[in-house]
């Protein structure tokens, strides 16, 4: 017996479960497998919405229309967020099951400055607010961000590089998420048990060499031990004790999202991921039903009030930041489904109950639901993903045939689509770097296109009035090695600052004491590029150059197999640039915490802003307009419909891209059966096809475009018009016109 | 409707002027690999460039002319759809659309008779019928489902509407009915041309009485998608800014062919 079950554990908490392992030591997944009970079934024994859960959403519902109006409903400017910050605060007091908010009011947002205050003054000054004089004092005189960190070690050519967006999106002004905290941990074993583990973990190196790491390491330790007392004084102030294990269903939620909560108490990141709990919740709550003590009303109410929770979760951000990230993103990304390494489909009803919420509160893109996608799932929950994908588009998927050799059967997703063992791996974010930009830069020998600056020394341009494949290649090969140690620099530096000024107290206190960190680097670009060089090796491209002599535009003569339409000849230039790119990341001679280096082929929505930054290409894509989403066919080019696009995507190796290769098909419902099971079963074989070719991710949009056209001119018809680009759901109504008519310029694969 | 043409076997195939006859190569349009409205499940469809209707609501009229296709072999459509032959074994099928596969029926009927040998795969000939003479009852072995489009029930109309006859389409289907070849029945609603009540309650009349060969029937409102296509080709489109079928009138023409116990979407 371990020390947790000798003193601290009451013995009913754990009364009929299984299994030791988990209880001697920290072992979420020993504690699932050995109590889960996979369902087979379809989702017939669902349970609707309750009178009380409609009244909370409800009353939510009206402080949502008003935040629409105002772009930010309140802010908490008097003070920074930490843990215990704030009071309690409630939508409804009476009537929540399952409480907790990240301020004291609902839709009210907090304030970290610890990740630069530039950014919260800015986000500020943008809604109308002010900061609290003694908050600006504190952190320009007394406490220094990791904004600030950062840029006091940059290069010049990072700071060049940042600014044409060669290289962009950087956690550098902002928190980098990307981390899940363990918050079942909390739920299964209590604060106070996890404090104790902790405790031995930090005496087990206190005889050892104090060099740089373990110091590091001891002084975040102590931080993680603290920010478990503050969790519980923050549950406290809701009136729970959570120093113990929970003994119940609703306790067990309750806990899981009170750490959760902590987490975005604590910090504004980029992306801030739930995990994969719905299957480990299950267990509490089929606990519960066996006992009497629940009911299928009961338990669907509970994760109803838990979601509504978590499409409430709301960040301070500039209108910079949301037109980068297109809209008010939180990636509350849930991992659902998936399959165990013994076989068994990790789908419980808890999996179907989860998705419903989709049915019970209405279509949104928080949280973020990602469906675990493996041709071994049961019939009858691949039929139910594929309904509630065919009606509410606010479902993505991932390959777990191709992740769980890597990770295991207990990872989940942060953000998109980067995969991470729960508890016990975290990573660096990269943001990413525009390999179409760099593309010009070898053309142009390192000069901007656009500023006519240079940012990358020491090249020369190409001079000849027709690109030759081999010239192009060479330069771009040697550009593509200044741009990968170039991010890798600034990576290290985000990361280290990071850790020094931001670090993540409560979410790495639910992490293992040792850890594998990955340093996830990332590419944008890769249709446009892909094309370009096709271009360039299967016509002709003619260099058209201003008076500088700069080459600002290209003439393309004859045709080029585009990258999309399941064309060897194309898509092998994708593989290669993606394989490519990896292995200069990989040689970097330097990785911050011996970190492993990964990329990601994916855009999160930025792809607008990325085209707008790069000029003129020479795949005939005009300046300004913007990219395909992540691992996506460049707009229009994918003629072969949504089967040939997708086998084209999935040729990009998973191997080469670690943190995720995303993929956005839209289809209009009309184009994927007359009925709606036929649309479902349709839209499953597809899954299972996609996935069986090694397609790692995508998100399905099932709508027609009039439905969006109509939606940009009358937003207040469609506030929860859910559109999926690139790894993630948005409100339609929330994007910028221009945004808009990208999202209706897209291939709708629907016959005309 | 004389039900004897039905029974009496076609004349010996004869290539009708225009029509392509060749197995060596043929005229492709595009195809589309993402659609399930072309029969059952997932489709690998290939539009076939040529046809010689000229309706008046035709969306693809990009495909009207056989040269403007790209020149193709067998051995490239089986290229073409290889890579997705065991999805489509599980998902659903290809269907060979047009313009009008039957302009090149040897062509066509080469590509089924490989599709299905060599790949396994469901077929499905999308066609409005009016050149099935050309080709033998053996032809059709490789063929799987017909969806039959027939675009009007009145002969004048049909003329009109299409600038070719009626009977030889109300003959294929007799012709598919002795063969027992499953039918989709395919009816495009345009109002004010072919939403009489009379002209659909006749069609579906034809339609109940072809029997059990019938397993659906596919009312497809009119849509205006294909303007673009006329005006990229330089051509007046007659049904230029055209009004949409009503939610309310497709359904009452897909009332009267229920009624006749008809399975219809």
């Amino acid at each position: 017996m371990g020390i947790l079950s000798q003193t601290i554990v009451p013995a009913d908490a754990w009364a009929g479960f299984k299994g030791d392992k988990w209880r001697d030591a920290v072992d979420v997944r020993d504690f699932i497998q050995n109590n889960y009970k996979p369902y087979e079934a379809d989702g017939a024994f669902l349970a609707g919405p309750t009178p009380r859960t409609l009244k909370v959403w409800e009353t939510l519902g009206v402080l949502l229309a008003e935040e629409r109006k105002k772009g930010v409903l309140d802010v908490s400017a008097d003070r920074a967020s930490t843990i215990t910050a704030h009071d309690a605060g409630y939508i409804a007091k009476d009537i929540e099951l399952i409480v907790g908010l990240q301020t004291d009011a609902p839709l009210k947002r907090a304030i970290m400055p610890n990740g630069g205050l530039r950014m919260v003054e800015n986000g500020l000054e943008a809604f109308g607010f002010e900061l609290d004089p003694s908050v600006h004092e504190v952190w320009t005189k007394y406490r220094k961000s990791h904004n600030q960190g950062i840029f006091d070690v940059y290069s010049p050519e990072i700071l060049a590089a940042r600014k044409s967006g060669v290289i962009t999106g950087l956690p550098d002004a902002y928190g980098r998420g990307r981390i899940i905290g363990d918050y079942r941990r909390v739920a299964l074993y209590g604060t106070d048990a996890l404090r104790a583990f902790r405790l031995k973990d930090f005496r087990a190196i206190e005889n050892e060499v104090f060099n740089d790491d373990v110091m590091r390491l001891r002084e975040e330790m102590s931080e993680q031990y603290r920010a478990l007392d503050e969790l519980k004084e923050m549950a406290a102030k809701y009136g729970y004790d959570i120093s113990k294990p929970a003994t119940n269903a609703r306790e067990a939620i309750q806990w899981t999202y009170f750490a959760y909560l902590a987490a975005v108490k604590e910090q504004n990141g980029a992306a801030m991921s739930l995990g994969r709990v719905s299957t480990f919740l299950d267990i509490y709550i089929q606990r519960d039903i066996d006992a009497g003590v629940l009911t299928e009303e009961q338990a669907q109410e509970l994760i109803d009030d838990m979601i509504i929770k978590l499409r409430i979760v709301r960040f301070l951000r500039t209108p910079e930041y949301d037109q980068l990230f297109s809209g008010d993103p939180t990636w509350v990304t849930e991992s659902i489904g998936g399959v165990g390494e013994d076989g068994r489909p990790l789908v419980t009803k808890s999996s179907f109950r989860f998705l419903h919420t989709l049915y019970n509160l209405g279509p949104a893109p928080e949280p973020n639901l990602t469906v675990l996608w493996s041709t071994k799932l049961p019939e009858g929950f691949k039929n139910f993903c594929a309904k509630v994908s065919a009606d509410t588009s606010a479902i993505q998927y991932e390959n777990d045939d191709l992740m769980r050799p890597k990770w295991g059967d207990d990872y989940g997703i942060a953000c998109c689509v980067s995969a991470m063992r729960i508890g016990k791996q975290m990573q660096f974010f990269g943001a990413r770097s525009n390999l179409a930009k760099a593309l010009l830069y070898a053309i142009n020998g390192g000069v901007d296109e656009k500023s006519g600056a240079v940012v990358a020394k020491g090249f020369e341009p190409i001079t000849g009035d027709v690109l030759d494949y081999d010239e192009v290649m060479a330069k771009f090969d040697k550009m593509m090695d200044w741009l990968a140690k170039t991010y890798v620099k600034a990576l290290n530096t985000v990361h280290y600052m990071h850790d020094k000024y931001a670090y993540e107290r409560i979410e790495m206190a639910l992490h293992d004491r040792d850890i594998l960190r990955t340093m996830a680097c990332g590419i944008a670009g890769l249709s446009v590029a892909a094309d370009s060089l096709s271009a360039i090796k299967h016509a002709k491209v003619k260099v058209i150059r201003n008076e500088a002599g700069l080459a600002v535009d290209y003439k393309i003569e004859g045709t080029y197999p585009a990258y999309g339409n399941n064309d060897d000849s194309v898509d092998s230039i994708a593989v290669w640039l993606t394989e490519t790119f990896m292995k200069k990341v990989a040689s970097q001679p330097y990785f911050y915490r011996n970190s492993m280096p990964t990329q990601s082929v994916l855009t999160i929505t930025s792809n607008v802003v990325y085209g707008k930054k790069t000029g003129n290409t020479p795949d005939g894509r005009r300046a300004g307009e913007p990219f395909a989403p992540g691992a996506n066919p460049m707009n229009g080019r994918d003629t072969k419909g949504f089967v040939a696009a997708g086998a084209s995507v999935a040729k990009i190796p998973y191997d080469a891209a670690l943190d995720g290769i995303s993929w956005t098909a839209s289809a209009t419902p009309d184009s994927l059966g007359r009925t709606s099971e036929e649309r479902a079963k349709n839209l499953a074989n597809c899954l299972d096809a996609y996935t069986a070719a090694g397609g790692f991710h995508v998100n399905v949009n099932v709508f027609n475009r009039d439905t969006l056209v109509h939606a940009m001119d009358h937003p207040e018809l469609y506030p929860q018009l859910t559109v999926r680009v690139s790894g993630y759901a948005v409100n339609f109504v929330k994007l910028t016109r221009e945004q808009q008519l990208d999202v209706i310029s897209r291939t709708f694969h629907s016959k005309m | 409707m004389d039900i004897h043409r039905a029974i009496t076997r076609p004349p010996k195939a004869h290539a009708p002027a225009g029509t392509h006859s060749s197995t060596d190569f043929g005229y492709l349009h595009s195809v589309e690999s993402g659609a399930a409205v072309d029969g059952p499940g997932m489709r690998f469809v290939f539009f076939m460039a040529g046809c010689l209707f000229r309706c008046v609501y035709c969306h693809n009229p990009d495909t009207w002319k056989l040269h403007n296709g790209r020149k193709i072999t067998v051995d490239d459509a089986l290229a073409e759809i290889k890579p997705y032959a065991g999805f489509l074994r599980m998902a659903g099928g290809v269907t060979i659309s047009g313009g009008e596969p039957l302009m090149q029926a040897p062509f066509v009927g080469e590509m089924f008779k490989r599709f299905k040998n060599e790949l396994g795969l469901h077929t499905a000939l999308d066609t409005q019928g009016y050149l099935h003479a050309s080709v033998e009852d053996e032809w059709f072995d490789n063929v799987d489902l017909v969806l039959l489009d027939i675009k009007h029930s009145d002969p004048e109309t049909y003329q009109r509407l299409t600038a070719q006859p009626l009977q030889p389409t109300l003959d294929f289907a007799h012709r598919l009915q002795r063969l027992q070849k499953p039918i989709w029945l395919r009816y495009v609603l345009v109002p004010g041309w072919t939403d009489g009540h009379d002209d659909i309650a006749r069609l579906a009349d034809f339609v109940a009485g072809l029997g059990s060969i019938v397993e659906r029937v596919e009312v497809l409102p009119f849509h205006q998608m294909g303007t673009q296509k006329w005006a990229q080709l330089g051509m007046d489109y007659p049904l230029a800014g055209a009004p949409t079928p009503t939610p309310e009138s497709t359904a009452e023409a897909r009332s009267i062919f229920a009624e006749r116990g008809l399975t219809v979407f």
